[in-house]
C-alpha cells in the first residue's frame, strides 16, 4: 500500500474549519446561509416523539384482550392527564367497579384487541443542535441541518472524554514537562478550558471539576486517573457521550508524556481566547479525534484545509512523532525511506524508515509505528 | 442477482476478480484456471474510501484493482468499471464480484418471544448472514416494557429481525413485541426520513396483526416463520430476506455502492457472510468439522461446521486495537500476564495497552512487545470461543425422548455441540495469526485459546482471502476450494493433544503419549511427559501414518489408555505433540509457570533462543 503510516494529529494555527451540524431525524433548519453564528446559536430544530408507555388494561382489569376497546373510557387520539381514567370495568348491577388510570400525561396511541396493552405516549421531545462553533453558515441541508465554517487555529488530540463544551484557554504550566497538579488550578478557573504539561493528575481533575472549569488539555493521563474520573473502565474507544463535569484532551497518550512542543507553544499563543473543545473520540472507521478549535484566530502562513488529508504522506525531512516502544513518545525527522522491506527485532518484516531523533541519534521504526506531525 | 444481468456458467469462467471492501482495506484478487486448476495469479490492496473525503467506495477497488494491472501487465479497467468478459486482446476478467464490511458492517437487532427458543434462532440467523446483533429483545428477557422500548430507540440498527411463535402457537406475545417495536419507532442508522427494514419470520398466523402494527411504521417484509415447530430451526428465508435487505438498504446509502453493484451480477455481500460461507464449503470438501475464527482489531468472528450445523458468532467487542481495552476489562489482568515470561509493571501493561487503543495501526517493534501482544490475542480468542460454544447450542425447548443411553450421555438440548475430540481443523485468521512472524506463534495461540483435543489439523488464512473465496462459491465452488486449499491456507500441521489427565494426583513429567510415525522410510518414536510439548518436523503436504498410545489417564480420541492408529499431516510447523492437559493448566506459582512457558515457546521455536534463554535467567 501507498501510505504505510499513520496520518498525524492536526496542530495548526490557520485552518479552514467545516463542521456539519446534523438533526437526528428530519426538523427545520433556523438559519439561513451566510448568516454569522455563534457556539450558542440554535441552527435546527425538531422533535422526537415522547417516550411511549404501555399499560396492559386487560390484565389490570381481569379482562379478555378482545374486550378492552368496550371498556376504554377515552379512545386513540385522546389526550389524557396522569391520573385520569383510561378503562373501567363495572359488575354486579353496577356496585362494584375497577378503573386503570393513566401513569402518564399524554396522547392515547394504540388499543390492542389482540395483546389487551393501551399504548400512551408522552409529549414530544423538543431536540435542538447549536452551531458549536463560531462562523458562517455555508451550506443548509434542508430539513437535516447547516455546515458552518470558520477560520482559525485547530489542534486534534489523541484521545479525549465529555462532549462539546466553550471556554477560555489558560495555560497553567510553565513547560510541556510539567505535570498539572491541583495546584496549578485557580479559584478562577471557572469557565476556562485549563492546559497542562506531560500528565494530568486525578487530584487536579478533581479541583477543575470544583472550581467550574470547562475542559483540561494535557499530554498524558495513568490509565487508572481516568477509570477514577469516569467511574468506570473504558472497553471500547468511543467516547464524548460520558456524563462528566469537565472534558479532557489528551494530545500524546497513556503515561507521563511531554506534550510536544509545538501543540503547547500554540496553546499559549492562544492564551486568554475563547476555544470550542470535544474530547469526543472514535477510532475505527470515520475516525474522530478530540479537538480544540479557536474560532477566528488570525495565525500565521498559509490556510490549511482538509485537501490535507490528501497530502502526500512521509518524504525525506517530514516530523514525526514516534508511537511505539522501545522509542514511543519521542519526535524525529526522516532521513531515509528504504524502499525494500526489512527485518526488525520482533521478527516481522516490514517497511521502515530511519529517522533523527532530537538528542541526534539515528534510529530505524517501521513506517507504521510512526504519525506525522500536521502543519 | 442484478437486474438484467447473468451469471455465467461456471465452465465458461476461467478468470475471475474479486475485491473484499473492509472498513481500512480494499482487497483484490486475480484468479485464473491453470492447467485444469484453479489458483490465486496476484493480489492488489489499497484503502478503503468510504468515508469522507473520498465517499465512494469504488476509487478504493479501483486503486486495488490497479495494483493487480500493474503485476499483471493486463487491463481490468474501464470507465465503466471492470471489463468483463475477458476480451480477445486479454483485456477484463471472466467475472467480477466483491464484499463488503465497510461503513461498519451490518449492524442488526433481534426479537423474540422466548429468549432461549426463538429470539435466539433469529439470532443465529442474523449472525449466519454476516451481521453484528447490537441487541436480542424478547418477552422474557427481564427488562420492562419501556426499557426495551428505549432501547430499540437508542440504538439505530440496519434492520430488525423479528421472530416469535411457532405456526400456530402464541400470537399475542408476538403481537406484544411488534407494538413494542411501533412504539419505539425506531429509525435506521442510514439515510435520514427513511423507514426501518423490519422482517418479520415468526408464527404464520400473526402476519396479519404484525402488517397491521408495522406496516404503515416500518418498511416491512414477511418470510416463512424461521421456527414452524419447536423442533425445526429453518433459518434459510430469514438470511435471504436480510441479504437482500442488505442490498437494497444498507449498500444502497453507503457511499458508492450504486456503482459497484453495476460492475457485478453477483449480489454483493457481507464479508463474514462470505466468510462463512468458504468454512461451510470447506468443511464439506474436506468431510470434516471445522472451526474458523478470524481476530480483527475491532471484532473476533468465530464460525463453526459440526455435521449439519452451521453456527456464526461475533464478539462486537474483542479486538486487538479499537477493543483491546475490552479483552483486558473481561479477561483481567492476570489473564493477561500468565502468558508473559517476564517481569512486567502492571501499570506499565495497562498504559500500553490503552496506546494500542488509541493508535491501532502500530505494529510491535520488539520482540517484548510482541509477546504482550500475543498474550492479549490468546485472551481475545478464548472468550471469543467461551462466547460462541454459547451460541452454538441444539435447539432449545424441545422434548427428547430419553433412552438409557442418556443417562450415559449428557448431550441434550440446549447444550453445546461443539465437540473439540471431534474437531478436524481450527484455520485461524487475521492479522495476529496470519502475520505472525513465526508461524509457531500461531499454532501456539490457537492451541491455547481452543484447547483442541486428539487430532486436529491446524492452519492459518495466509492473505485473508476467504471473503473472496466465499462468495465465489456461491457460483463457481470447485474454483473457490482450489485456491483455498494450495494458496489461501497454510498448513502448520496436525496437533495431537490427549485429553486429561483423568486423575488430579498426576504430576508434570510423569509419563503420558508415545507418538511413532514413520516417515521417509524411517520410525520415529517420541514419548513425551505429561506438562511438555514436542514437534515432529514433517513438511507440508505430506501425510503419515502414525501411532499414538495415551498412558491410562489419557485420551487420545479412542478413550482413556486406547491406542489410536490414524494419519496426520504435516506441515510448516510439523507434528505438535501437546502434552500439557487438557484442559491445560498453567502452574499457579510464577517462577515455576514461568518455566514451563520458555520450555514450551522453546520446543516450538516460538522466539529466537538466546532471548528465551535472558527469560529463564531472570525468572520472575
Amino acid at each position: 500500500m501507498a501510505h504505510a503510516y499513520t496520518p498525524g494529529l492536526k496542530v495548526t494555527e490557520k485552518a479552514v474549519i467545516r463542521k456539519t451540524r446534523r438533526l437526528p431525524i428530519p426538523g427545520e433548519v433556523l438559519v439561513e446561509k451566510g448568516q454569522k453564528v455563534s457556539p450558542d446559536t440554535i441552527v435546527a430544530r425538531t422533535s422526537i416523539p415522547g417516550n411511549p408507555q404501555t399499560v396492559n388494561v386487560a390484565n389490570l382489569l381481569g379482562i379478555e384482550a378482545t374486550d378492552v376497546p368496550d371498556y376504554m373510557v377515552k379512545k386513540e387520539g385522546d389526550f389524557v392527564e396522569e391520573g385520569e381514567v383510561l378503562a373501567r370495568y363495572t359488575y354486579f348491577f353496577g356496585r362494584f367497579k375497577r378503573e386503570v388510570t393513566s401513569p402518564v400525561t399524554g396522547t392515547i396511541e394504540m388499543i390492542s384487541k389482540v395483546t389487551g396493552q393501551v399504548t400512551l405516549r408522552e409529549p414530544p421531545i423538543p431536540v435542538e443542535v447549536d452551531a458549536y462553533i463560531e462562523g458562517i453558515v455555508e451550506e443548509i441541508i434542508p430539513r437535516e441541518g447547516v455546515v458552518v465554517v470558520t477560520e482559525g487555529a485547530f489542534i486534534q488530540g489523541i484521545f479525549g472524554v465529555g462532549g462539546e463544551t466553550t471556554g477560555t484557554i489558560r495555560v497553567a504550566v510553565d513547560s510541556p514537562d510539567d505535570v498539572l497538579t491541583a495546584s496549578h488550578i485557580e479559584s478562577d478557573d471557572d469557565g476556562k478550558v485549563v492546559v497542562g504539561g506531560s500528565l494530568i493528575t486525578s487530584d487536579a481533575i478533581q479541583r477543575c471539576a470544583e472550581v467550574g472549569a470547562r475542559g483540561i488539555v494535557a499530554g498524558g493521563i495513568i490509565d487508572h486517573d481516568l477509570v477514577e474520573y469516569l467511574g468506570f473502565d473504558i472497553g471500547v474507544a468511543i467516547t464524548g457521550h460520558e456524563d462528566v463535569p469537565v472534558t479532557l484532551i489528551i494530545t500524546e497518550g497513556f503515561g507521563q508524556m511531554k506534550m510536544a512542543d509545538r501543540t503547547f507553544n500554540l496553546l499559549k499563543k492562544l492564551s486568554g481566547l475563547r476555544a470550542c473543545i470535544n474530547g469526543a473520540t472514535q477510532i475505527r472507521a470515520g475516525v474522530m479525534r478530540p479537538e480544540i478549535i479557536v474560532p477566528g484566530y488570525e495565525g500565521e502562513g498559509e490556510s490549511a484545509s482538509d485537501d490535507r488529508y490528501l497530502s502526500e504522506g512521509l518524504v525525506i525531512g517530514t516530523p514525526v512523532r514516534i508511537i511505539r516502544e522501545p522509542y514511543f513518545g519521542l519526535l524525529a525527522e526522516v532521513v531515509e525511506l528504504p524502499p525494500e522491506l526489512q527485518l526488525i527485532e520482533s521478527e516481522s518484516r516490514v517497511r521502515v524508515l530511519k529517522a533523527r531523533l532530537e538528542d541526534g541519534t539515528i534510529v530505524t521504526v517501521p513506517r507504521a509505528n510512526v504519525e506525522i506531525i500536521e502543519a | 442477482m442484478q437486474e438484467g444481468k447473468t451469471v455465467l456458467n461456471p465452465d465458461e469462467i476461467n478468470t475471475v476478480l474479486a475485491t473484499d471492501c473492509g472498513s481500512t482495506t480494499t482487497k483484490a484478487i486475480l484468479i485464473e484456471k491453470v492447467d485444469d486448476e484453479y489458483r490465486l495469479i496476484v493480489r492488489g490492496e489499497a484503502p478503503t474510501t468510504v468515508e469522507a473525503p473520498y465517499e465512494d467506495v469504488t476509487l478504493g477497488a479501483r486503486n486495488a484493482i490497479r495494483e493487480v494491472e500493474e503485476l499483471t501487465g493486463r487491463r481490468f479497467l474501464s470507465d465503466d468499471g471492470v471489463i468483463t468478459p475477458t476480451q480477445p486482446d486479454g483485456s477484463g476478467a471472466d467475472i467480477f464480484m466483491s464484499t463488503s464490511s465497510a461503513g461498519g458492517g451490518l449492524q442488526m437487532m433481534v426479537a423474540g418471544v422466548v429468549k432461549t427458543m426463538t429470539a435466539e434462532s433469529a439470532a443465529r440467523a442474523a449472525l449466519g448472514a454476516g451481521a453484528i446483533v447490537m441487541d436480542v429483545i424478547a418477552v422474557d428477557d427481564g427488562r420492562k416494557p419501556h426499557e426495551k422500548i428505549q432501547r430499540i430507540r437508542q440504538l439505530r440498527p440496519d434492520m430488525i429481525l423479528l421472530s416469535g411463535g411457532i405456526d400456530g402457537g402464541t400470537i399475542t406475545h408476538v403481537v406484544e413485541i411488534a407494538e413494542l417495536i411501533a412504539a419505539a419507532e425506531p429509525k435506521p442508522r442510514l439515510g435520514i426520513g427513511y423507514k426501518l427494514p423490519v422482517i418479520y419470520a415468526g408464527n404464520k398466523f400473526a402476519r396479519k396483526h404484525v402488517e397491521e402494527i408495522l406496516g404503515e411504521k416500518t418498511d416491512l417484509r414477511v418470510v416463512d416463520n424461521l421456527r414452524p415447530v419447536l423442533e425445526k430451526e429453518v433459518l434459510g428465508p430469514a438470511r435471504e430476506a436480510i441479504h437482500n435487505l442488505f442490498m437494497e438498504h444498507v449498500m444502497a446509502q453507503a457511499p458508492g455502492y450504486n456503482k459497484l453493484m453495476t460492475w457485478t451480477p453477483v449480489p454483493i455481500m457481507p464479508t463474514p457472510g462470505a466468510v462463512g460461507n468458504c468454512m461451510q464449503t470447506a468443511a464439506k470438501e474436506y468431510d470434516m468439522s471445522v472451526i474458523g475464527v478470524d481476530i480483527g482489531g475491532a471484532t473476533t468472528d468465530v464460525f463453526s461446521v459440526f455435521g449439519e450445523y452451521f453456527n456464526r458468532t461475533v464478539s462486537a467487542n474483542l479486538g486487538m486495537s479499537y477493543s483491546i481495552c475490552n479483552v483486558l476489562l473481561e479477561t483481567g489482568l492476570p489473564n493477561i500476564m500468565r502468558w508473559i515470561p517476564f517481569k512486567m509493571d502492571e501499570a506499565n501493561l495497562r498504559n500500553r495497552i490503552r496506546n494500542k487503543m488509541i493508535r491501532p495501526t502500530t505494529i510491535p517493534q520488539t520482540l517484548d512487545d510482541l509477546i504482550i501482544e500475543q498474550g492479549i490475542a490468546r485472551e481475545a480468542l478464548r472468550l471469543a470461543f467461551e462466547h460462541h460454544k454459547s451460541l452454538a447450542v441444539g435447539l432449545r425447548g424441545v422434548h427428547r425422548e430419553r433412552t438409557i443411553g442418556d443417562v450415559f450421555e449428557q448431550t441434550g438440548s440446549g447444550e453445546t455441540y461443539i465437540d473439540m475430540m471431534e474437531l478436524g481443523m481450527l484455520i485461524g485468521s487475521g492479522g495476529t495469526l496470519s502475520h505472525a512472524p513465526r508461524r509457531a506463534q500461531a499454532a501456539l495461540m490457537l492451541l491455547d485459546a481452543f484447547q483442541p483435543e486428539g487430532e486436529t489439523m491446524l492452519a492459518v488464512d495466509s492473505i485473508f482471502m476467504m471473503p473472496q473465496l466465499g462468495i465465489l462459491a456461491t457460483v463457481h465452488p470447485k474454483a473457490a476450494m482450489h485456491v483455498f486449499d494450495k494458496d489461501c491456507l497454510v498448513k502448520l500441521g496436525t496437533t495431537i493433544a490427549p485429553l486429561g489427565p483423568s486423575s488430579s494426583n498426576l504430576k508434570f513429567g510423569e509419563p503420558c503419549v508415545t507418538v511413532t510415525i514413520e516417515y521417509n522410510e524411517q520410525v520415529i518414536e517420541e514419548s513425551v511427559p505429561y506438562g511438555s510439548m514436542k514437534v515432529i518436523k514433517i513438511p507440508e503436504e505430506t501425510t503419515v501414518d502414525a501411532v499414538i498410545r495415551p498412558e491410562r489417564h489419557f485420551d487420545a480420541g479412542n478413550g482413556y489408555g486406547r491406542v489410536v492408529e490414524t494419519q496426520v499431516h504435516g506441515g510448516v510447523v510439523g507434528v505438535i505433540i501437546d502434552c500439557r492437559g487438557r484442559p491445560t493448566v498453567l502452574p499457579e506459582d510464577p517462577v515455576l509457570r514461568n518455566q514451563k512457558l520458555v520450555e514450551w515457546f522453546k520446543a516450538m521455536d516460538m522466539y529466537p533462543a538466546d532471548l528465551l534463554d535472558k527469560y529463564a535467567a531472570q525468572g520472575v
